[in-house]
């Protein structure tokens, strides 16, 4: 990295210029440096240009959704998608999810002693697109650097404020009949991660699914459905939010076997590693649950917009049964489906 | 998805529930001995449906479950030796020796990798010669000639590095085991398909004809289960205890002669203590002389490593199909896969722990339907 004639002192230089090293992140000109270097051009907008210990935003009409989640993954790029845009669309998703329009999120990023600085700005300008998509800004963030050794690579966390459009009465609204739905295929993320980490050569590679999701809901809120509950599936996959509603309002979820969706590749991938796509991370993939009756309509709204172009009915709310979730399998039996347990291990044979 | 969607096809799957259903006389007591057909026929429900006419036993083919305590704290105690790597499969992480895990071990700060081939053992063996790389070899026939090649390969490579523990185990002295028992009310066998394709099941005519079972190979999606129940309820009823092949498209009667020519060049029976079931004669396989130098114990181990057995598991006799796992009074309570007691609770393969996932509380039946 060369320096321009510009107004700032070099950084200190320690070791290769292309390192993160732990002045990066000591809070004094180096650092400075580095933000206004770095990060600003990439992400930057006139709030977060301020560069003030907190950021001072514009006066919100209706009622604020805060979130914060953190992000670890290796690898850091896999097919489809990085950690950075994981780290903005996570957060949009999870404020779009809960009924909020996505407006702000903070950046907080822990970094290895010796990180790739050119690996950090391709990460940023990832970063960077995703907030473009899901139409937030970075507004505030900070910067760590941890010795080498503690920290595998980077880690990041991001917080998002976002403003209530769309009023839903949530699980525990859920009654017999109301039916479920997905907003597309299953598993993709979470396949997608494990082939790169695994180094399972799969071709073509298994992509993730990692995309903004709050187009889809604004079509459902556009359109006039009124919608129960929306969780994306996340960690445990769509069987972990089945879960999750099947506690919050004491019914039983039951799922068709044969309308799960799932692709060709994706499935292929989980016969051979004995791994259920139910149980898979997405992380642009959601549930949807309507009133019985208004399942065409609401499916109609999402198939207009991309990210949901997949939709399919997948099951419905029955009354409380032994099991919290069930599936319906090929010779027409009604199985319990087991929440998931850890991370999903592959099998012996 | 091709040689997927044909067998599990709902129509045929419900033509041969009806004939099994027509057929059966009385209820007949069939045994499938792989832990993924107990997998199969639980996660499809197909069990239940049969159960007025044919009681299954889950039988002891699940090989993160049948690896002795002793192996796995082999493993953890190896693992914990300077500038060792212990690399195993991903679902022999969890299962529990007297003390700790594979994966706890891990937390320990032990060096522990999770690969999908033995194979990939013998790379971080190259990548790594600065460490001592064992793989910790576990599994049945399915398994066994992929860590032979591992050490052929570790070999032709000159790698001083790479080392293998084994915990092989063999299925037919197992299945032998279990009819030798004076109690044993298995009338026949649903044989494990992998292993078929692998051995073949020209072996198995000399056992039908004297325990007087027939023998069904047999695969694991639910057209194959159905067929194979058929099958062998057809052969029982006909009072016919032959073998037959019901998993053609993928096992023969010699099996595939390469796979077992390298394993014959590298191990050797031995007798072998099974979880829960003791030691069977001729139950696993060891290292040939000509190989020994490979053998992870030898190589790490000095003393003895002393092993605490919990006592109120019952998962040995689960295995050897006198109970199910509700039956055992710490099922769903003391021992979840989450807490597991027992190995079967860990693996996916593992009858306790189907039975935690699929059968835990059975659904009744004429459900709403979505639409």
């Amino acid at each position: 990295m060369t320096e321009d004639a510009g107004s700032y002192c070099p950084a200190p230089k320690v070791g290769n210029s292309d390192q993160i090293t732990l002045t990066h992140g000591e809070g004094g000109r180096a650092m400075r440096h580095f933000l206004r270097r770095t990060i600003l051009p990439v992400v930057g907008n006139e709030i977060l240009a301020e560069m003030g210990d907190a950021a001072i935003l514009p006066p919100l009409d209706g009622q604020p959704v805060f979130t914060t989640d953190s992000f670890i993954v290796s690898p850091l790029f896999f097919p489809g998608g990085d950690i950075g845009s994981l780290a903005i669309y996570g957060t949009a998703n999870d404020l779009a999810v809960a009924g909020a329009k996505p407006l702000w999120i903070s950046l907080a990023l822990i970094l290895e002693e010796g990180f790739s600085l050119s690996l950090l700005e391709r990460i940023l300008d990832r970063v960077a697109q995703a907030a473009h998509r899901a139409g937030v800004q970075i507004v505030t963030g900070d910067t760590k650097v941890a010795p080498r050794g503690t920290v595998d690579g980077l880690f990041i966390t991001t917080s998002g404020v976002g403003v209530r459009s769309y009023l839903m009465p949530g699980p525990r609204s859920l009654s017999p009949g109301d039916e479920l739905l997905v907003s597309g295929p299953l598993g993709r993320h979470g396949i997608a991660v494990l082939a790169a980490r695994e180094r399972l050569n799969f071709d073509p590679p298994l992509r993730s699914d990692c995309e903004p999701l709050f187009d889809a809901i604004e079509a459902l809120r556009q359109a006039g459905i009124e919608v129960k509950a929306i969780r994306d599936a996340t960690r445990g996959g769509v069987a972990a939010v089945l879960h999750e509603w099947a506690e919050a309002c004491g019914k039983t979820m039951v799922v068709e076997g044969d309308k799960i969706p799932i692709t060709e590749d994706v499935r292929g991938a989980c016969e051979l590693l004995g791994l259920d796509a139910l149980h898979m991370a997405c992380e642009g993939t959601m549930v949807v649950a309507v009133p019985s009756g208004s399942s065409d309509e609401a499916l109609c709204a999402l198939r207009r917009v991309p990210v949901s172009v997949g939709a399919v009915r997948m099951g419905l709310v029955s009354e409380q049964r032994l099991s919290p979730v069930v599936v319906r399998r090929v010779v027409g039996q009604l199985v319990p489906l087991d929440e998931p347990a850890g991370s999903p291990l592959p099998r012996i044979c | 998805m091709k040689y997927l969607d044909e067998y599990r096809d709902p129509a045929i799957c419900q033509r041969l529930i009806h004939a099994i259903r027509r057929e059966v006389t009385q209820r007949r007591t069939i045994m499938e001995v792989c832990g993924g057909q107990t997998h199969g026929l639980l996660s499809h429900g197909i069990d239940e449906l049969l159960q007025n006419h044919v009681a299954l036993i889950h039988g002891p083919g699940c090989p993160v479950c049948v690896t002795p305590i002793e192996a796995i704290d082999l493993a953890i105690a190896i693992s914990q030796r300077p500038g060792v790597m212990v690399a195993s499969f991903g679902d022999m992480m969890r299962v529990p020796g007297s003390q700790n895990s594979l994966l706890g071990a891990r937390s320990n700060g032990a060096d522990v990798r999770m690969v999908y081939s033995p194979l990939d053992a013998v790379t971080l063996a190259q990548q790594f010669p600065n460490r001592q790389v064992v793989f910790f070899a576990v599994g049945f026939e399915t398994t066994t000639p992929a860590t032979a090649l591992a050490v052929q390969q570790a070999a032709k490579r000159g790698l001083t590095n790479f080392s293998v523990l084994v915990a092989h185990v063999r299925v037919q002295p197992a299945m032998e085991n279990i009819m030798q028992h004076k109690d044993c009310g298995v009338e026949g066998f649903l044989a494990a398909g992998h292993v078929c394709t692998v051995n073949g099941y020209e072996s198995y005519h000399t056992f039908a004809e004297t325990y007087k079972v027939p023998v069904v190979v047999t695969g694991f999606e639910p057209v194959d289960l159905l067929t194979g129940i058929l099958e062998c309820i057809r052969l029982i009823e006909a009072g016919t205890p032959r073998v037959v092949n019901c998993y053609e498209r993928s096992a023969c009667a010699r099996g595939n002669r390469h796979a077992a020519r390298i394993v014959d060049e590298v191990y050797e029976p031995c007798d072998r203590s099974w979880r829960g079931m003791g030691v069977i004669p001729g139950g696993g396989f060891r290292l040939r002389d000509a190989w020994r130098h490979f053998d992870a114990e030898g190589r790490f181990i000095r003393e003895p490593v002393s092993i605490v057995t919990p006592t109120a598991c019952r998962s040995g006799e689960v295995l050897m199909g006198r109970i199910k796992p509700t039956q055992c009074e710490c099922f769903g309570a003391a021992c979840t896969p989450e807490t597991p007691l027992g190995a079967p609770m860990v693996s996916s393969e593992g009858a306790c722990a189907a039975y935690y996932r699929y059968a835990r509380s059975r659904v009744p039946q004429n459900e709403t339907t979505a639409r």
